[in-house]
C-alpha cells in the first residue's frame, strides 16, 4: 500500500498561516494503515493545531472528516458541504488524495499535511518498507519476486554490484542486499540459472514515468 | 583487434599487462594531471582514468583521458552508468572515440550517497552489464542501442569491466563475470586483492566456466599505506577483505610504507603465478608515485613497446 | 489576585493507580483539590488523543499512574503508552508546551502514600511553571 508520514508541524502551520477555518481532511485508506492520515491521525493533528494556533494567539477553527477513500471522487464529493464552510483543506490523505480534491475544489486551496514516500510493505507493527516503484513492466517472474528496481539502492537488473557484503548493502547497512536476496531465494527454488540470464536494459522511457503521465483506461468498465 | 589499444596489443601478444591508475583534480587545474602523468608514464601500459571515483566531483574523464593523450599516455576510459542516461552515455562514446580514446571500463560506479552531491537525481538507466552490451552493439554492429541506425563513422573500443571476488554472494562472482563475458567485455580488472585464497578460488571457478579464455584478467593490488589504512579499509570498505596476518605485517612494521610496497611486490609475483591472470591493476589511490618502485621490485620494467 | 490551582488529570490502571488512589483515600491523604481521576482498565488502553485531548482542554498536567514496567496484568500495556507517550511529547514539543505536564508513574497497588505524594509535588511543580498556555480564556 502507498505509504505516508507527517509534515512537521511547522510546515503545516506555516501553510495555514493565512486562514482561521480550514477543514482537515484524512483517509480511511492507506494512510489509515500506516497511522499519517487516518481518523486517529485527524483528531491528534487537529488538536495539536489548535493548541498550537491558541498559544500563538491566533485562534483557528477545524472541522474534522475522513471520508473512505478520497482518492475516489465520490467520496471525495461528500466533503463539499464541509469544504463551503471553511477558507482552506489541510488533506493528509496521500498526494493523490490531494490532487482528487483539488480537481473538485477548484476555488479552495488544499496543502499536504503528510509526505507520500512509498509504496511498501509492513514488515511488523510500525515498520514499513518499500517494495514497488511502479515501474510499469514488472519484472518480478526472473528475480524470484524480489523487486530489484525498488530494494536495490543501483536498481541494478543483473546481478549484484561489488558493494554487496555478508547479506547487507553497502549504502544502507541496515538494509538486506536486493540481489542476495534474490540469489537464496533462486537457489531454495532450484532455479539459479535464472541469474545467468541476462536482462537487457529496461525500457524505462515507455513503460514507466519517464514516457510522460500514464494513464489506463478499461472500455467494458466505462459507464 | 578489436580496437588496437596499446592495452589490446600486449595482452594478444600474451605480454604481462600492467595498468595504472589517475584520479583526475576536483577542478580544472590541468598541473595536477600533469603531474600524475609524469609519476606514470613508462612505468605502465595504460592508466585508469576514474569517472567521479565514490562520486566526488571531478574533472571529467573524457577530458582528462584526452589530456593524456596528448601527454603521451595511454588512458583507460572509465564510464559510470550513475550519472548519465543511454543518451548521454553514446554521445560521450561518439566524442571520446573522436579524441583517440581506445579503451573503455564499464562501472555502474559508486552510490552518489559516498559523494560531496548527496541530493542528486542518480540515473542508473543501465547497468555495468548493459553498458558492455552497449559499447559491443555500437563497436560490432554499428547501430546504436535498440537501434537500426547505423553510427556515423566506426567505434573502436576495448572494452573493459570491472569485477569483485570479494564482494557477496561469493559463488555467484564468477557466474556474473560470465555474464559481462557475454555480454561482450575483453578484459576486466578486479577489486584489490589481499585475501589470495578467496582470489584463487575464485579464479578457478572462472577457469572452471572457460572464462579466462574469453577475456583477459587483470589483478587489482593496492598497496597499504600504514596500519590505520590497512584497518580502516578492511573494517569500513564493503568488498574489502584483508586478512589479519597482512594488516598484522604492516602494523608491526618498523616502517609501515615500506613494508606496505614489500606485500604489494609479493602479491604481484604470486599473482603472476595464477593461471588466467594476463596483468596486473596496480592502484596506488594519491601515492601514484610508488607505481614506479612497485613495478621496477616486481621486475616488470621496462615496459614492452608494441609495433604500431 | 486569585491563587493558581493546577488542574491535573491523572489516568489510573485498574490494577495499580486505581487502587492505589483507593487506599490513599481509605488512609485519609488529601489529594490536591483540582485532580481528575479517570480509571483505566490498563494504562495500554490510554490512547495518545486522551493525553493530547486533556491539555488542549485545559488541563495544566497529566498524570498516568501505571504499573510496574514487568509487572502488567496485560504483559506489555503499561510499555505500549510508553511509546504513545512519547509520541505526545514529541507533539507538545512542537507546539510549544512544557515536556513536564505529561509524566508516567509506575507504582503498585498498596502504595496510596506514595501517589499522594506524587500529585502533591506535581501541584508544586505546576505552580512554578504556571497555567496551561492553550488553555481558552473563559
Amino acid at each position: 500500500m502507498i505509504k505516508a508520514e507527517q509534515k512537521p508541524m511547522d510546515e503545516i502551520l506555516r501553510y495555514l498561516n493565512p486562514y482561521n477555518k480550514i477543514l482537515l481532511s484524512g483517509c480511511g485508506a492507506c494512510v489509515t494503515v500506516c497511522h499519517a492520515g487516518g481518523e486517529k491521525e485527524v483528531e491528534l493533528l487537529a488538536s495539536g493545531l489548535r493548541m498550537a494556533r491558541q498559544k500563538m494567539g491566533k485562534r483557528i477553527e477545524i472541522l474534522e472528516a475522513t471520508p473512505a477513500r478520497q482518492c475516489e471522487p465520490e467520496f471525495a464529493i461528500e466533503l463539499s458541504e464541509m469544504i463551503e464552510k471553511v477558507e482552506a483543506v489541510l488533506s493528509i490523505a496521500c498526494g493523490v488524495g490531494v490532487q482528487t480534491l483539488v480537481r473538485h475544489f477548484p476555488k479552495t486551496p488544499i496543502f499536504p499535511g503528510v509526505n507520500t514516500t512509498f509504496l511498501g510493505e509492513t514488515l511488523t507493527h510500525g515498520v514499513w518498507e518499500e517494495r514497488c516503484q511502479a515501474c510499469g513492466n514488472c519484472v518480478l517472474e526472473k528475480t524470484g519476486g524480489i523487486c530489484p528496481i525498488s530494494r536495490c539502492a543501483k536498481q541494478l537488473l543483473n546481478g549484484p554490484c561489488g558493494g554487496s557484503s555478508k547479506g547487507k548493502c553497502e549504502i544502507k547497512k541496515e538494509a538486506d542486499c536486493a540481489w542476495q536476496l534474490i540469489y537464496d531465494r533462486l537457489k531454495s527454488l532450484n532455479q539459479l540459472y535464472k541469474m545467468e540470464e541476462f536482462i537487457p536494459a529496461k525500457r524505462w522511457g515507455v513503460e514507466s514515468r519517464d514516457s510522460g503521465l500514464r494513464r489506463m483506461i478499461r472500455e467494458d468498465l466505462k459507464i | 583487434m578489436k580496437a588496437g589499444s596499446n592495452l589490446e596489443k600486449i595482452l594478444e601478444k600474451g605480454w604481462f599487462a600492467v595498468t595504472g591508475e589517475l584520479g583526475p583534480p576536483k577542478g580544472n587545474d590541468v598541473s595536477v594531471v600533469k603531474r600524475k602523468a609524469e609519476l606514470l608514464k613508462g612505468y605502465v601500459d595504460a592508466v585508469n582514468v576514474t569517472d567521479n571515483q565514490t562520486a566526488i566531483v571531478r574533472m571529467s574523464s573524457i577530458a582528462t583521458s584526452s589530456l593524456l593523450l596528448q601527454m603521451g599516455l595511454e588512458p583507460v576510459m572509465q564510464m559510470t552508468t550513475r550519472d548519465r542516461n543511454r543518451i548521454a552515455i553514446q554521445s560521450d562514446i561518439f566524442g571520446a572515440t573522436a579524441l583517440g580514446i581506445k579503451n573503455i571500463l564499464c562501472l555502474t560506479g559508486d552510490h552518489h550517497t559516498f559523494g560531496n552531491q548527496v541530493d542528486a537525481k542518480n540515473v542508473h538507466d543501465l547497468d555495468s552489464i548493459q553498458l558492455i552490451d552497449c559499447v559491443r552493439t555500437m563497436r560490432d554492429q554499428g547501430t546504436l542501442l535498440g537501434g537500426e541506425e547505423k553510427i556515423e563513422g566506426e567505434i573502436r573500443l576495448f572494452i573493459g569491466a570491472a569485477e569483485n571476488p570479494f564482494a557477496d554472494p561469493f559463488e555467484y562472482r564468477a557466474v556474473r563475470l560470465g555474464k559481462k563475458v557475454a555480454a561482450g567485455v575483453n578484459f576486466i580488472q578486479t577489486q584489490c586483492i589481499y585475501d589470495m585464497n578467496r582470489f584463487k578460488e575464485w579464479m578457478k571457478m572462472v577457469r572452471d566456466r572457460g572464462l579466462h579464455e574469453k577475456c583477459h584478467i587483470l589483478a587489482g593490488v593496492t598497496p597499504l599505506k600504514s596500519g590505520g589504512m590497512a584497518r580502516y579499509m578492511a573494517k569500513n570498505v564493503s568488498g574489502i577483505i584483508i586478512p589479519e596476518e597482512i594488516i598484522d605485517r604492516v602494523v608491526k612494521a618498523k616502517k609501515p610504507a615500506e613494508e606496505g610496497i614489500k606485500i604489494c611486490v609479493e602479491q604481484i609475483q604470486e599473482l603472476r603465478e595464477i593461471e588466467g591472470v594476463h596483468g596486473v591493476h596496480i592502484m596506488a589511490i594519491e601515492w601514484e608515485q610508488m607505481t614506479s618502485k612497485i613495478t621496477e621490485m616486481a621486475g616488470l620494467l621496462p615496459r614492452p613497446k608494441v609495433d604500431q | 489576585m486569585t491563587e493558581f490551582n493546577p488542574k491535573i488529570v491523572a489516568f489510573c490502571c485498574d490494577q495499580s493507580g486505581y487502587p492505589a488512589a483507593d487506599m490513599a483515600g481509605a488512609l485519609k491523604r488529601k489529594l490536591p483539590k483540582e485532580v481528575e481521576i479517570v480509571r483505566v482498565p490498563c494504562a495500554g488502553r490510554i490512547e495518545t488523543i486522551y493525553l493530547i485531548k486533556a491539555l488542549e482542554r485545559g488541563a495544566d498536567g497529566v498524570l498516568i499512574f501505571a504499573c510496574y514496567e514487568d509487572n502488567c496484568q496485560f504483559l506489555r500495556g503499561n510499555l505500549r503508552v510508553k511509546g504513545r507517550l512519547s509520541y505526545a511529547h514529541r507533539m507538545m514539543e512542537r507546539v510549544g508546551l512544557e515536556k513536564e505536564r505529561l509524566e508516567i508513574c509506575h507504582l503498585a497497588t498498596n502504595q496510596g502514600v506514595r501517589l499522594a505524594e506524587i500529585l502533591h509535588q506535581k501541584v508544586e511543580q505546576l505552580k512554578k511553571l504556571g497555567p496551561n498556555p492553550v488553555r481558552q480564556k473563559k
